[in-house]
């Protein structure tokens, strides 16, 4: 599994959104992008997930060109996210939301059970509530159902758009610890983010994107000690 | 206010099969005798003032319930705003009307023919219109449905403005005879289609294309992040929802044995809406209290007939405002969602 983007420009009618940015995500990783608001972290995984069009550029993966494939097509390629601000559907419960997950899996019963059983395991909560309507979920339970989900779907590389906004700080310690752990599991995963702190402490490598651009590359523990980063990205100056 | 709708799931929910089969056929057996209420003393109120009350009963009634089925696989189910919905009718009509009168065949030969033509219809109509979003679909199929009766109003095969004559009634059919006052006969051909509809929505809501309609309907884009094909899935309801108008469009034409192009206005695609959104759209039973009410009531106080319109919209808008989810909404938990939306 390799998820190659390649000089992606994305437009918004006339607005570019993104203008000819590389990322690679390899195998096992634990990739994350970081940026303020309206940098166009959102627009790029959508743009993997096939929710918007490629303007020009590639996305790669697998070795396959992806850029003209249907966005519901790419969840049988591997592809699975969990979109931003939680994306849930508000009116099924949380087991079918989590069926829904599965939706394009045609042999979907067998493997049901199991996958639903990995899920509870991440996420107890999840399991206490599974008839509870998804709107009327708690923001962190709908952040994990909406992780949960994109996981029902076994996919190869896994998309997260900010699993920790409107949080509180003991539970964006947990999502960022099960988000380690599925990880561990073998799913890559390429994290958007803007608790860098946590995003950094977690993940293994690291863009950062400005207005469309990226501006930085590295390894996250690298840009963690970065003062320049430190300054603009984790509210600490240098010397603090 | 009374919660029918959960207090009428929660009884079914207990029932086991028998006390469900028994209660189904209970239902099937009133309803089937619904011709013959206005001669009972008990039931008789129900008589229309005008129009006699068995014609009432297939037309407006069973036909709106029967169409706002259709409408709601579309709009109630899959959320898709078809404000053209009569051109689907119509031409199930016309497809009666042309071939009934020119051909050999017969009324049940040429209702799958009518079937196909108006699904075929909605596919043509369907594969670019349901790419678009939400209000850009409702203007495409308006203009759908004015397109539909403007061609048959200047058509020399469709009679012009004169529409087509002499359509044929249907023969009989396991003895029932079909002419043009034996009402009753229509209206157990559309309660048996309406049973087929409910029949086949409810096998629907809990495979696949429910669960895709489902989730097409509360958010698309997530929808399609789950793999959910959304045009094929969307095309799927929109045919659907057009094969039921074609059917009911084939029967209104050979019962009424006359159309014409201002039988199929913007006016009836608005009233069978109003049906779906009075009743509770995506709860088939809300829309067929729905259709009934919104159908058989003006008929019933006529005395008002005059300024109808205006006392049918007062209504309207004061229901709407104590029950804006309709009479009997989908399940409660919905409402949670539109609270928080808000
Ligand atoms: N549907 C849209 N139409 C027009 N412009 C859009 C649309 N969606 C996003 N944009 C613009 O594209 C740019 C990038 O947006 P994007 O949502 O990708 O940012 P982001 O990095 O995810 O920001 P945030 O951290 O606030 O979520 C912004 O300038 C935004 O205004
Ligand atoms: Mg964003």
């Amino acid at each position: 599994m390799r998820l190659e983007i390649k000089d992606l420009h994305v437009h918004y009618g006339k607005i570019e959104a993104i203008k000819g940015i590389s990322v690679v995500v390899n195998e096992g990783e634990i990739v994350t992008l970081i940026g303020a608001n309206g940098a166009g972290k959102t627009t790029t995984l959508k743009t993997i997930s096939g929710l918007r069009k490629v303007s020009s550029g590639a996305i790669i993966f697998d070795g396959q060109d992806i850029s003209n494939v249907a966005a519901h097509e790419r969840v049988d390629l591997g592809i699975s996210q969990a979109p931003e601000g939680r994306g849930i559907f508000p009116g099924m419960t949380v087991l079918e939301n989590l069926e829904m997950g599965k939706f394009h899996r045609k042999n979907r019963k067998a493997e049901m059970d199991e996958d639903l059983d990995k899920v509870y395991t991440l996420f107890p909560r999840l399991k206490e509530r599974v008839s509870q309507a998804g709107g009327t979920l708690s923001g962190g339970e709908q952040q994990m159902l909406a992780i949960g989900r994109a996981l029902m779907s076994r996919p190869k590389v896994l998309l997260l758009d900010e699993p920790s906004m409107g949080l509180a700080p003991q539970m964006i310690a947990n999502i960022f610890r099960i988000i380690t752990e599925i990880n561990k599991q073998g799913v890559t995963i390429l994290l958007v983010e803007q608790n860098a702190q946590q995003a950094l402490q977690r993940a293994h490598r690291a863009y950062i994107l400005e207005t469309g651009n990226v501006v930085k590359e590295a390894k996250a523990s690298d840009l963690l000690n970065d003062p320049a980063v430190r300054e603009a990205y984790l509210g600490t100056g240098a010397h603090s | 206010m009374l919660n029918i709708r959960d207090k009428g799931a929660a009884i079914w929910e207990k029932w086991n099969r028998p006390q469900r089969v028994t209660f189904a056929l209970v239902l099937i057996f009133f309803v089937a005798l619904l011709p013959y209420a206005g001669e009972f003393p008990l039931t008789s109120f129900l008589n229309t003032p005008i129009t006699s009350y068995q014609a009432t009963l297939v037309y407006p009634v069973a036909m709106f319930v029967l169409m706002a089925l259709g409408l709601n696989i579309v709009v109630g189910k899959s959320g898709l705003l078809d404000l053209g919905y009569v051109a689907f009718f119509a031409i199930g009509a016309y497809t009666m009307g042309i071939l009934g009168t020119t051909t050999g065949l017969n009324t049940w030969e040429i209702l799958p023919i009518g079937i196909g033509l108006a699904m075929l219809s909605g596919l043509i109509l369907g594969l670019p219109a349901l790419r678009l979003r939400g209000d850009y679909l409702a203007i495409v199929t308006l203009g759908f449905g004015e397109i539909v009766r403007i061609i048959a109003l200047n058509l020399k095969q469709t009679g012009g403005p004169n529409g087509v004559v002499g359509i044929p009634n249907p023969p009989a059919i396991f003895g029932q005879k079909f002419s043009l006052d034996d009402h009753a006969a229509y209206f157990w051909v559309i309660f048996l289609m309406i049973m087929l509809v409910i029949w086949m929505v409810r096998r629907f809501t809990v495979r696949r294309p429910g669960r895709a309609w489902e989730a097409i309907r509360q958010d698309e884009d997530v929808a399609a992040l789950m793999g959910v094909n959304l045009l094929v899935y969307k095309l799927w309801s929109f045919s659907i929802g057009a094969a039921i108008g074609g059917a009911a469009g084939v029967i209104y034409a050979s019962k009424v044995m006359f159309i014409a192009p201002d039988m199929f206005t913007f006016n009836v695609s608005v009233l069978i809406l109003a049906c779906v959104v009075f009743g509770g759209m995506g709860n088939m039973w809300g829309v067929i209290l729905g259709a009934s009410i919104l159908a058989y009531l003006p008929e019933r106080i006529r005395f008002i007939s005059n300024s109808r319109q205006l006392v049918f919209g007062m209504v309207l808008l004061v229901i709407m405002n104590v029950r804006p989810d309709g009479l009997l909404p989908r399940k409660k938990r919905e409402k949670i969602k539109q609270k928080e939306a808000k």
